[in-house]
């Protein structure tokens, strides 16, 4: 136990979803007698839901701000049948495209923005207005018809790396990329490692750190392996790829720079954020703004991927991406939240449903589970809230970190503070 | 009917030995409290002394069990187990915020928790007719439909009370209830409760405003530091004010200060003529018409009462982070200064602690070190990325110089006590590196020993040749650390006393009543 809570305990509070996650990959690979890890289906997963946790992105963002934002999926396909229509009848070239549709998706939010942070409606009601107004944009814009778009296009949502270089039975790109990407953990862990070290910070033991970075690489490694050996033209997603920048990009501006701070700082104390010099109306509108191009880009994506833009393209997809970042540890009063966690949360969401289409369990049941796993993990949140813990992970990693609670003595006597003066 | 019972037995209730601890502090020690039937009870005492938390456990917001010692009400030993237990017993709280709900009408209110039913249905017929008559005997001239948002609050402050009686009431206990009136709605206020007296209804009443109590009390409690200190009989020991001072305040100052050497210089701060409004309520203003300065190296004290208008000032002044601006000037180093908002305030040179650590000054959710940079990221910034090494640096370098007590600059500000959040604070300020800081009760719910070492801290800024304004409430820690102290009553300052002429029957009278002196 304690081998463990070195492992995964410390400020990582991801690793306890991480934990599910891998547990429910295993069970899935189980009693799927082996179908759940073959490269098909993996990248199936990924193709299937690179949309969804590009949504989760920015949703844990709104949410970490305290808010909401119920629109996604009617802004993403609202963008969907901009961009087609406008390709389809204008012939201008995909990359504008996509241009025009990121540039859509900012207009939006800059509407929501403005209504939630500038006139003070709550994002629930603003969003709510939203899903209704951008369903019918779509339907009205659309004549509620299927619009084809391009084969150039439809590569952001359904091609995949090419494959260049020798013949290795891998493909090159993917391998290359996985191999970027394990390099990548230990050169940042061993550099942070260091740092800390310098700055007489506390660091785990070294074969902590070691065995962290083993299993972490081995996991890399094995989906390249995976995403590298599928069937021939199949390879890394593009739509995972995009992914993969955006987690990087977006992880790194919320837990690096002081935009991102101040999103935390607003939606953890908003008055104390205030007091502090922070701008919370700019907070709050780049926030709502941030989910509207991202909700475009997942609705164009979408459309790359279906070949065509259609009128209930992104129906229901709002709930999926805030279940993903509540599963991930965000807390529904705002604060709380990361977004390697909304990933791990979406994931354990797509496992799921993954996992029991394959065990051939129907759409009802599916439901049934996902609804009570959402639950049970909001649940364990709340919970854990009133017992002044943070979130499921918190409650998970109670358990290993039990022997480090730290309290901190309460009092100090005068006369120990006055010897010590003098 | 009752009336019998408080005649054979003029104790309504004794409370015996309360004690009540809360984690870390001891709010209450050894209370003792006697109230006679029929008289109305004065309990004094200054902020933080305890008188809200003694209520408290009488009215079974803190239920029996969660405090040692006993309540005795008409001669039984009570174990109340929640308000509505209390309630029942004919125990009534009246709190400070009143507990109405704007949106519905006074008859709504009256009843509220306690509607007049038949066959399951609540019966408005019924309900309209006693809540006329409840009414009529507060002396509240209102439609009963009339919603609780359209009426004043020294009228809200009579629907309270009609809704006391209406639950039967024989023990009404009033928190601070004209706090929030003015004048007239005061006085028809204690005339009611002179007129309930009147009809046998005992009164507990908490007031900061001596005069009132001088006025309408029988007897006062006095409680200083969770204790209680003496009961007084008004007529018998023929009370004044001065007498209740000296009994609220009566402490002596020992070493509870670090030695400090003043080094003052030139002024370099001055608020003139500030007028700030209401933040909701139009026409009413929060601060009218303040003169102050402040000099290098000064340690400037601003004594008031709760919701004298200290909090409203400082905030008004730190970027009109509260109520809305109307007039007057901030000069700096001879330029006058247009504060606008937090951030404009910050980058000239102010800083403000505020009053309530946990809901206003800091995000629970963060760490140390997240917390000593929040308000300068810039410093530690290029880019707009923020360096987390010089973070932790930073952090490292306030909790070795300011010895906060925790593990590590890493762990949450939620697990530390109040003296090392304060510290932790101080630190944030400290590191935006103000000419002004503002630190609006600096101390409240640190013990003894973190005090200590926080007006060293205050000290030390001021000798860095900073300004420093302390607001407090507690009139020794003003004498103790300020090398000036003005005084506000109801948002205006009624004067400034330098440190040697200032004591604390000085400055109550000053805090307690308007201007005297231009």
């Amino acid at each position: 136990m304690n081998a463990l809570k070195k492992l995964f305990g410390g400020n990582t509070r991801q690793f306890g979803m991480i934990f599910a996650l891998v547990a429910l990959i295993v069970f899935f690979q189980i009693f799927t007698e082996g179908r759940t890890l073959t490269p098909g289906n993996v990248i199936n997963l990924f193709n299937g839901n690179s949309y969804i946790l590009i949504l989760a992105i920015g949703m844990v963002l709104v949410i970490i701000a305290g808010h909401i934002d119920l629109s996604v999926g009617s802004v993403a396909a609202f963008v969907g049948v901009s961009v087609a229509l406008m390709i389809q009848d204008w012939g201008i070239p995909w990359y504008l495209g996509i241009l025009f549709g990121l540039l859509l998706g900012a207009v939006i939010g800059a509407w929501q923005g403005f209504w939630t942070a500038y006139v003070g409606i709550p994002a629930f009601i603003v969003t709510l207005a939203g899903m209704l107004l951008f369903r019918g944009f779509n339907q009205f814009v659309g004549k509620s018809n299927t619009i084809p778009v391009p084969n150039d296009f439809q590569y952001i949502g359904s091609g995949y790396l090419p494959e260049v270089g020798p013949n290795t039975g891998f493909n090159n790109l993917t391998l290359l990329l996985g191999l970027l990407g394990a390099a990548f953990v230990v050169f940042s862990e061993i550099r942070s490692r260091r740092k800390a070290t310098a700055l007489g910070a506390e660091v785990p033991e070294a074969w902590v750190t070691i065995t962290k970075l083993i299993l972490i690489c081995a996991a890399i490694l094995y989906a390249t392996y995976l995403f590298a050996t599928g069937r021939p033209g199949t390879s890394f997603p593009i739509p995972g790829l995009i992914l993969a920048i955006l987690v990087l990009i977006y992880g790194f501006v919320s837990s690096k720079t002081i935009i991102g701070r101040h999103i935390y700082a607003v939606g953890g104390n908003r008055h104390a954020a205030e007091l502090s010099g922070v701008q919370s109306k700019k907070v709050n509108f780049l926030v709502m703004m941030n989910m509207s191009i991202l909700a475009g880009l997942a609705g164009m994506i979408f459309v790359g991927r279906s070949t065509a833009s259609g009128p209930f393209d992104g129906v229901g997809w709002e709930l999926d991406a805030i279940a993903a970042v509540f599963i991930g540890g965000a807390a529904v009063t705002g604060g709380v939240g990361t977004v390697i966690g909304s990933i791990v949360g979406g994931l354990v969401m797509a496992v799921l449903n993954n996992g029991l289409q394959l065990l051939g369990v129907g759409a009802d049941l599916t439901q049934i589970i996902k609804g009570l796993v959402l639950l049970i993990a909001v649940a364990f949140d709340v919970y854990n809230k009133s017992q002044g813990k943070r979130s499921i992970i918190g409650m998970m990693m109670k358990n290993f970190s039990r022997n480090s609670e730290s309290r901190p003595e309460e009092t100090t006597s005068t006369k120990e503070v006055i010897a010590r003066e003098s | 009917m009752t009336s019998l019972d408080t005649h054979s037995d003029p104790i309504i209730l004794e409370m015996r030995s309360i004690t009540k601890e809360f984690p870390g502090v001891k709010a209450l020690a050894e209370v003792s409290l006697r109230v006679k039937a029929g008289e109305i009870h004065a309990i004094c005492g200054e902020n933080g002394a305890g008188k809200s938390t003694l209520m408290k456990v009488l009215s079974g917001v803190y239920p029996f069990g969660s405090y040692d010692g006993d309540i005795v009400y008409q001669s039984e030993v009570q174990q109340f187990k929640d308000i509505r237990a209390s309630e029942q017993a004919g125990i009534v709280i009246i709190h400070q915020e009143l507990a109405l709900i704007p949106e519905l009408s006074i008859m709504e209110n009256i009843f509220l928790g306690n509607e007049p039913t038949r066959r399951g249905m609540i019966d408005w017929a019924e309900a309209r007719i006693r809540s006329t008559e409840l009414l009529a005997r507060v002396g509240l001239r209102e439609n009963p439909d009339t919603p609780v948002k359209e009426i004043g609050v020294g009228k809200q402050q009579l629907v309270e009370i009609a809704k006391a009686l209406n639950k039967r009431v024989k023990l009404l206990i009033l928190d601070e209830p004209t706090a929030a009136l003015n004048e007239s709605d005061s006085q028809h206020l204690l005339d009611l409760i002179l007129g309930l007296k009147g009809r046998g209804i005992t009164s507990i009443m908490i007031s900061h405003k001596l005069n009132e109590i001088e006025q309408i009390a029988d007897s006062i409690t006095i409680i200083r530091d969770g204790k209680s200190i003496e009961t007084l009989d008004v007529k018998a020991d023929g009370v004044d004010e001065d007498r209740i001072i000296k009994g609220m305040v009566g402490r002596t100052l020992e070493s509870r200060f670090p030695d400090h050497e003043p080094q003052i210089g030139e002024t370099f701060f001055e608020v003139k003529n500030w007028n700030v409004g209401h933040p909701q309520i139009q026409d009413r203003l929060v601060c009218k018409n303040s003169n102050f300065f402040v000099r290098r190296g000064e340690i400037v004290g601003f004594a008031g009462l709760m919701g004298a208008g200290r909090t409203e000032l400082a905030r008004s002044l730190f970027g009109r982070s509260y109520g809305r601006f109307i007039s007057g000037q901030v000069y700096k180093d001879g330029r006058e200064l247009h504060l606008k908002n937090v951030k404009q305030a910050i980058d000239a040179g102010l800083g403000y602690v505020t009053e309530d650590r946990k809901t206003l000054g800091l995000n629970l959710l963060d760490d140390i070190k997240a917390t000593t940079v929040s308000a300068a990221l810039k410093k530690i910034s290029k880019h707009n990325i923020v360096d987390v090494d010089k973070e932790f640096t930073v952090a490292e370098q306030y909790r070795k110089s300011l010895r906060t007590k925790t593990p590590s600059v890493e762990e949450g500000v939620a697990k530390l006590s109040g003296g090392n959040q304060q510290k932790v604070v101080l630190a944030k300020w400290m590191f935006t590196d103000p000419d002004l800081l503002i630190l609006d009760e600096p101390t409240r719910g640190i013990d003894v020993g973190a005090k200590f070492e926080i007006y060293g801290i205050i000290q030390q800024l001021a000798n860095q040749g900073k300004g420093v304004i302390v607001i407090s409430s507690e009139l020794p820690e003003l004498l103790g650390l300020s090398d000036r102290i003005y005084t506000i009553f109801e948002g205006a300052i009624t004067g400034v006393l330098n440190k040697e002429e200032a004591s604390q029957e000085s400055l109550m009278k000053l805090m307690t009543s308007a201007r005297k002196t231009a």
